[in-house]
């Protein structure tokens, strides 16, 4: 009961905490879930590396229970921990360890891009921002290219039975093949028609993941508009063409910003895909399976943190645009 | 009584083809609408109504009879900008303006920028939301929103106006300053309206004619010709002769039903 006048008090102090209330609302959630994550990150650190600082403290002359790596094979981690407290904390210190440390990623990711940039190397071979740059080229030309297939397709599904018959159930089975697969004979068969270089099929590889989703919702946004508005467009006797522009293109924008935003995480995962059969050497694709092949296992984290992060970017901005036109629509609010 | 009718439907069916059973909407529905009538509709729910109403603007194929619109078939009538037709819901488009809302048959239509400007302006102030033009629906309320729906399909000059219970979600205040407002709007234009309705007192305050239809099948059971002269105030409701239309349209809508029993 005490407490209803103060929320009914009116005045700047309420407008105040509603905004402090949201803004902290928003990214408190994600604060703690992130310290969570981090904290099992850091956790799981050391029975994943512990067999190999205790290989490498052995090396060096130390005491470890029990004393052959034969033996250790026996142990659990576990108990390894339990046995050699004292050497736990070399599991966070391995050069090349089964799992990095958040801190050994974030270093490793700062030492690629931004040290790298500092120097005037941006653009080096062993940058991650040349690296990702090659990686965003692609996904930028397989977003276009499935976004315009995916569109256009949905308008034919849209207006046409016989190809919403035909043609539909041919994408949802493109669909249903593993792209890894599919991948290298993109690659491949590009080779053989010449096509010069990874770009074209890579390219294709991307808008084979990003179409399907630009597809599905287009169509449905498409068909959105209920019969009752296409009913009053037919009260004016209006065209086709005009019912599209004026009614299912306009309902349909909310869908396609959300399959956008799918789909350009697709074909991000798409391009990443086709930099991974050997013979790429350029793109975050590559240098995850370069990391791979060298055993360096912080080269791979920081590669799909990098790729994380771009995607994270991408998808972002398309929530801005998507914003920015459902406002000027007079549909954000 | 010489001059052609507007709207003239002769022996009108109409069964649909459901999945189950075919459904009889419409039967031997004969009714002559002449120019600058107001006829309301009225009768239980599934009784025809809107199908009847979307007969008349070819949104619906009767099965049997004939249906002129104009002299010509309902679906010419359409062709040629016969109607304008007001849906339950004002169904805006929520990404257009009022104004723009209010243009789109327009557009459709093929007018000019000056003439959609001009005729924006002009039936905006005609269903009061003068200052409303550059309001996104979402800005107005209910009525407004329902006024706003009015004057799009008065934009173009159509000489006949069908509405399908435009006020029937609106509540009562709002229905009342409405109804007053439509009945000085069609004396202004002289259209011819069409004008589906559940309330008794809305069908008996607006209509020069009341037709009382009942369900399964639809058809019409009474039609009323109104005694009330033609300047109605809002307590016109009232008078004796209001209230004795409002008794046999009553009687005529329980008679329907009982027979239906
Ligand atoms: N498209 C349709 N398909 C099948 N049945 C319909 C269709 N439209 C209306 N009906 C049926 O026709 C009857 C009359 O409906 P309607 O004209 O909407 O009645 P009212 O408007 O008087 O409530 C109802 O029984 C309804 O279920
Ligand atoms: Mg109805």
């Amino acid at each position: 009961m005490t407490a209803a006048p103060a929320t009914t008090t009116p005045g700047p102090f309420r407008t105040a905490g509603r905004a402090l209330r949201s803004t902290v609302g928003g990214t408190l959630p994600v604060l703690v879930v992130l310290a969570v994550i981090v904290g099992i990150w850091y956790a799981a650190v050391a029975p994943m590396n512990i067999r190999l600082a205790l290989d490498q403290a052995e090396r060096s002359g130390a005491t470890v229970v029990p004393e052959t790596p034969i033996a250790r094979q026996e142990v659990s981690v576990w108990r390894l921990m339990a046995q050699n407290p004292d050497l736990v904390p070399q599991s966070y210190a391995q050069d090349r360890p089964r799992l990095p440390t958040p801190g050994q990623v974030a270093g490793e990711l700062w030492a690629t891009t931004g040290e790298m940039a500092l120097e005037g190397r941006a653009m080096s071979r062993r940058s991650l921002i040349f690296h990702a740059w090659v990686t965003l080229r692609s996904t930028f030309w397989g977003f276009l290219l499935g976004t315009t297939l995916g569109i256009a397709g949905a308008i034919a599904i849209v207006y046409s039975r016989v190809v919403n018959l035909s043609l539909m159930p041919w994408a949802i089975i493109s669909q249903t093949i593993p792209i890894v697969a599919l991948a290298p004979m993109i690659i491949v068969l590009s080779a053989q028609v010449g096509i010069e270089g990874r770009g074209v099929p890579k390219a294709i590889i991307s808008a084979y993941l990003c179409y399907f989703p630009v597809l599905v919702g287009m169509v449905k946004g498409l068909r959105s508009p209920g019969t009752a508005q296409l009913d009053l467009l037919k009260t004016y006797s209006a065209s086709s063409l005009q019912s599209f522009w004026k009614l299912r293109l306009p309902s349909s924008v909310p869908y396609l910003f959300a399959s956008l935003k799918i789909g350009i995480a697709a074909a991000l995962v798409g391009t990443i895909v086709g930099e991974l059969p050997t013979g790429a050497i350029r793109g975050l694709g590559a240098r995850i399976l370069i990391g791979d092949q060298f055993g360096t296992p912080l080269a791979i984290w920081a590669a799909l943190f990098a790729a994380a992060i771009l995607a994270g970017v991408l998808v972002t901005l398309l929530d801005v645009a998507q914003r920015a036109t459902l406002k000027r629509m007079g549909m954000g609010r | 009584m010489t001059a052609t009718p507007v709207i003239e439907a002769k022996n009108l069916d109409l069964t649909f083809q459901t999945a189950d059973a075919p459904v009889h909407a419409l039967r031997d529905v004969s009714l002559s609408i002449g120019k600058g009538e107001f006829v309301s509709f009225i009768g239980p729910s599934g009784c025809g109504k809107t199908t009847f109403l979307r007969c008349i603007a070819g949104l619906e194929e009767p099965t049997g009879g004939t249906l002129t619109v104009n002299g010509m078939s309902p679906d010419a009538a359409r062709r040629a900008r016969a109607y304008g037709y007001v849906f339950q819901a004002a169904g805006l488009y929520p990404w257009r303006t009022i104004g723009k809302n209010v243009a789109l048959p327009l557009e459709i239509m093929g007018y000019s920028k000056q003439e959609q400007k001009e005729r924006v302006d002009r039936t905006l102030d005609l269903v009061d939301l003068g200052g409303f033009a550059s309001k996104f629906p979402w800005q107005l309320s209910g009525g407004m929103q329902q006024r706003a729906s009015i004057a799009r399909a008065l934009a173009f000059d159509a000489n006949i106006l069908l509405m399908d219970e435009p006020f029937g979600a609106l509540d009562e205040i709002v229905r009342d300053r409405l109804n007053e407002e439509l009945l000085s709007l069609w004396a202004r234009t002289g259209k011819t309206v069409g004008f589906v309705t559940h309330s008794i007192p809305e069908a008996v305050y607006l209509s020069t004619r009341i037709v009382v239809m009942s369900p399964r099948p639809g058809r019409i059971t009474d039609v009323i010709e109104s005694p009330l002269p033609a300047e109605r105030p809002l307590d016109i409701r009232d008078s004796r002769e209001f209230i004795e239309v409002a008794h046999r349209v009553r009687d005529g809508l329980r008679a329907g039903m009982e027979e239906d029993a």
